[in-house]
């Protein structure tokens, strides 16, 4: 085990797979000779050379376009949007190509798609989205948001194996951040299994991302045991932990970074619903981003972004419920 | 101005043979664009009858395009033909019942059932499926092309489109990122004049689509997309040449759409004078009396091979109705792709 941050957990993943696995190569927008906008992916063409580690145009349908291409011929791209953000200009082609090309004719599209999201610094409307309910919902991608160190290296390690398009959500404001201990040697996180952050009887969290951190700090300014769910994944979503938890509790907070309606917090509110409502204590409650774009001004970012304090509101109604 | 090659028509036997092609080659061409053309008749037969499901595609006119560019590729190379270009399918080796299945949505189509028209391709021939956003598939061949570079695999990728296509910001994406890396591509661009409605003045400012070539660093033909031997020697030119490291080409291959946009669309916006004209090219009619005329296709051989290909989609057709409905239970199988799934030619 050694101390890493969660940057360089997922560096060292990719770095690792590459050494393993020739097919592996790495694709995006700087991501060569300066190592990436948030240098994740440093050092790499140095060890792989120009043609694993490629710097691409300013174009990020041909490099989601030329991933599922390469990922058809049987290599493993690993594709890098310089900001999740800019997947919208990538769009058609994972959903309308590598999404459904397995289902529709039989070949499978193994790319792993990585993505930094997530705001907390001012980058304003364009760089800080969370967008990975959108994904969740087109039928043929793997969503994965890690919160820890541990899971970042494990859960690219897996993208990187899986068969399929798999999304990484990796969160901006934890890369530096947030370090913890990593194994050193490759180890395998499976995709939809969820992780027990924190164990509690009275209350659960449901929760990803760095809200994991968020509901971590708001459960020590309570005077109530709280369980915090990290999903790890939330396609597939480990729907099994989430009920066992809340069967234990009686009552959930399910709380995620992107705005609120439509967002992936809906479906696991209408699940609990549906499968153990008679186990509820209280309704299921949601907090999330307001219905609006990222604002820019910190002000306003922090009015935006569920805070430690909105959390802590949040599991005081529930626990006075 | 015009900036890229018009290429010279196609010319005599001799010269084709020193192009690659031998007679038997020269009379397979033949067998593949009536296939082609009788697999797109009998479809739009079944259509007629209420037996496909949806809308109903041809790609007539375009014979010739897609059966020249198909003839040239290498086994090992792969493509992305769209909905005009039957005659890839169909020269790269799909049974044409296996096409009839499919447009009628059957459990044998390659796709059983889950896509319908020419929405379909067998991997194992080295066709990748299209989709409905069409220029879609040029970034995805580059892709492939992009792996064969850095597997140092001599093999060539083959990307289509339409003038319509070229309008999109992906075929730019695509041919920029290609000419930048020289990557061992060639672009199909099947110039039919019609993009749905749309004439070709309101679709594109250049006099040649191939004239953009230039701007991505490599080089453009514009091409007599009837004149099936016209379009095999370029495309092989463009194929031999990105498989030695030369880089991409721009083919732009004219025809013209000679039916509308689908089966519901009876082109009234295309000039009749201008279907007159073009009906004059038929491209198998010119090819039929190239081969009179240089081959010595004898009248025997012309009605073996039109009795051999009426047989062929008299049979097709029949194993095609015979094939079952596809189970309703079986509409989750496949949304994810299992580690068994990547036991393919391509995932070695």
């Amino acid at each position: 085990m050694s101390e890493k941050t969660y940057l360089q957990a997922i560096s060292d993943g990719l770095r690792e797979e590459m050494r393993r696995d020739h097919r592996v190569f790495i694709l995006g927008e700087d991501v060569g000779v300066y190592g990436g906008a948030f240098k994740v992916t440093l050092g790499l063409q140095e060890e792989f050379g120009p043609w694993r580690v490629l710097d691409m145009p300013l174009s990020e349908t041909a490099i989601m376009g030329g991933a599922t291409g390469a990922a058809m011929m049987g290599l493993r791209p690993v594709a890098e949007m310089q900001f999740a953000d800019f997947v919208s200009c990538a769009w058609d082609h994972l959903i309308t190509v590598a999404a459904k090309q397995r289902w529709r004719v039989g070949t499978p599209v193994p790319i792993v798609l990585r993505l930094p999201s997530g705001g907390g610094f001012s980058g304003g409307p364009f760089h800080s989205q969370n967008p990975e309910s959108s994904f969740a919902h087109i039928p043929g991608l793997k969503c994965v948001c890690p919160a820890t160190p541990e899971d970042a290296k494990g859960l690219i390690t897996a993208a990187i194996e899986d068969p399929n398009p798999v999304l990484f959500f990796e969160h901006k404001h934890l890369y530096r951040r947030i370090k913890g201990e990593v194994p050193d040697e490759r180890y395998v996180t499976p995709i939809g299994k969820a992780r027990i952050h924190a164990e509690g009887d009275d209350l659960t969290v449901v929760t990803w991302g760095a809200m994991v951190y968020t509901a971590g700090e708001a459960a020590k300014a309570v005077d109530a045991s709280v369980e915090i769910v990290d999903l790890r994944t939330i396609m597939p979503w480990d729907k099994e932990a989430v009920l066992d938890s809340v069967r234990k509790t009686s009552k959930v907070l399910v709380l995620h970074e992107d705005t609120r309606t439509g967002g992936f917090g809906g479906e696991i509110a209408a699940t609990i619903a549906e499968e153990a409502f008679e186990d509820l204590d209280a309704p299921v409650k949601r907090l999330a981003a307001p219905d609006c774009p990222v604002p820019f001004s910190p002000v306003l970012e922090k009015a935006y972004i569920p805070q430690v304090d909105d959390v802590v509101r949040a599991l005081k109604e529930l626990i006075e419920y | 101005m015009a900036i890229a090659r018009v290429a010279e028509p196609s010319g005599s036997l001799q010269e084709v043979k020193e192009g690659g092609l031998d007679r038997e080659d020269l009379l397979q061409i033949y067998r593949n664009m009536l296939i082609t053309r009788g697999v797109e008749e009998r479809g739009h037969i079944l259509y007629r009858q209420g037996k496909i499901p949806g809308s109903f595609y041809t790609g007539r006119g375009n014979e010739a395009s897609s059966v020249g560019v198909a003839m040239a590729m290498g086994t090992d190379d792969v493509g992305t033909p769209l909905h005009r270009d039957m005659g890839v399918h169909i020269t790269r080796g799909v049974e044409p019942w296996r096409i009839f299945a499919q447009y009628m949505g059957r459990a044998d189509g390659p796709t059983h059932g889950r896509d319908g028209n020419v929405h379909m391709a067998d991997m194992n021939l080295g066709l990748v499926a299209m989709v409905s956003h069409l220029p879609a598939m040029l970034p995805v061949a580059v892709g492939c092309a992009l792996a064969f570079r850095i597997r140092e695999e001599k093999r060539v990728a083959v990307a289509w489109s339409g003038e319509g296509a070229m309008a999109r910001g992906d075929a730019h994406e695509g041919m920029n990122f290609a000419g930048v890396r020289q990557l061992p591509v060639v672009f199909i661009c099947d110039n039919n004049q019609w993009a749905y409605s749309t004439p070709t003045h309101l679709e594109y400012a250049v006099e040649h689509l191939a004239d953009r070539a230039a701007a991505y660093g490599f080089e453009g033909v514009v091409v007599d997309g009837t004149d099936v031997l016209a379009v095999y020697r370029e495309a092989k030119r463009a194929i031999e040449k990105a498989r030695d490291g030369g880089g991409p080409t721009l083919i732009e291959n004219q025809t013209l759409r000679m039916e509308g946009h689908a089966v519901h669309d009876d082109a009234f916006y295309v000039p009749k004078e201008l279907f007159e004209r073009w009906a004059e090219r038929d491209p198998i009619e010119r090819y039929r009396t190239w081969l009179h005329t240089n081959a010595e296709l004898t009248d025997d051989e012309q009605d073996e091979i039109t009795g051999y290909v009426k047989k062929l989609l008299n049979d097709s057709l029949q194993r095609a109705d015979e094939s079952p409905q596809p189970d309703p239970d079986t509409l989750l199988d496949g949304v994810y792709a299992t580690p068994e799934d990547l036991d393919t030619p391509h995932h070695k």
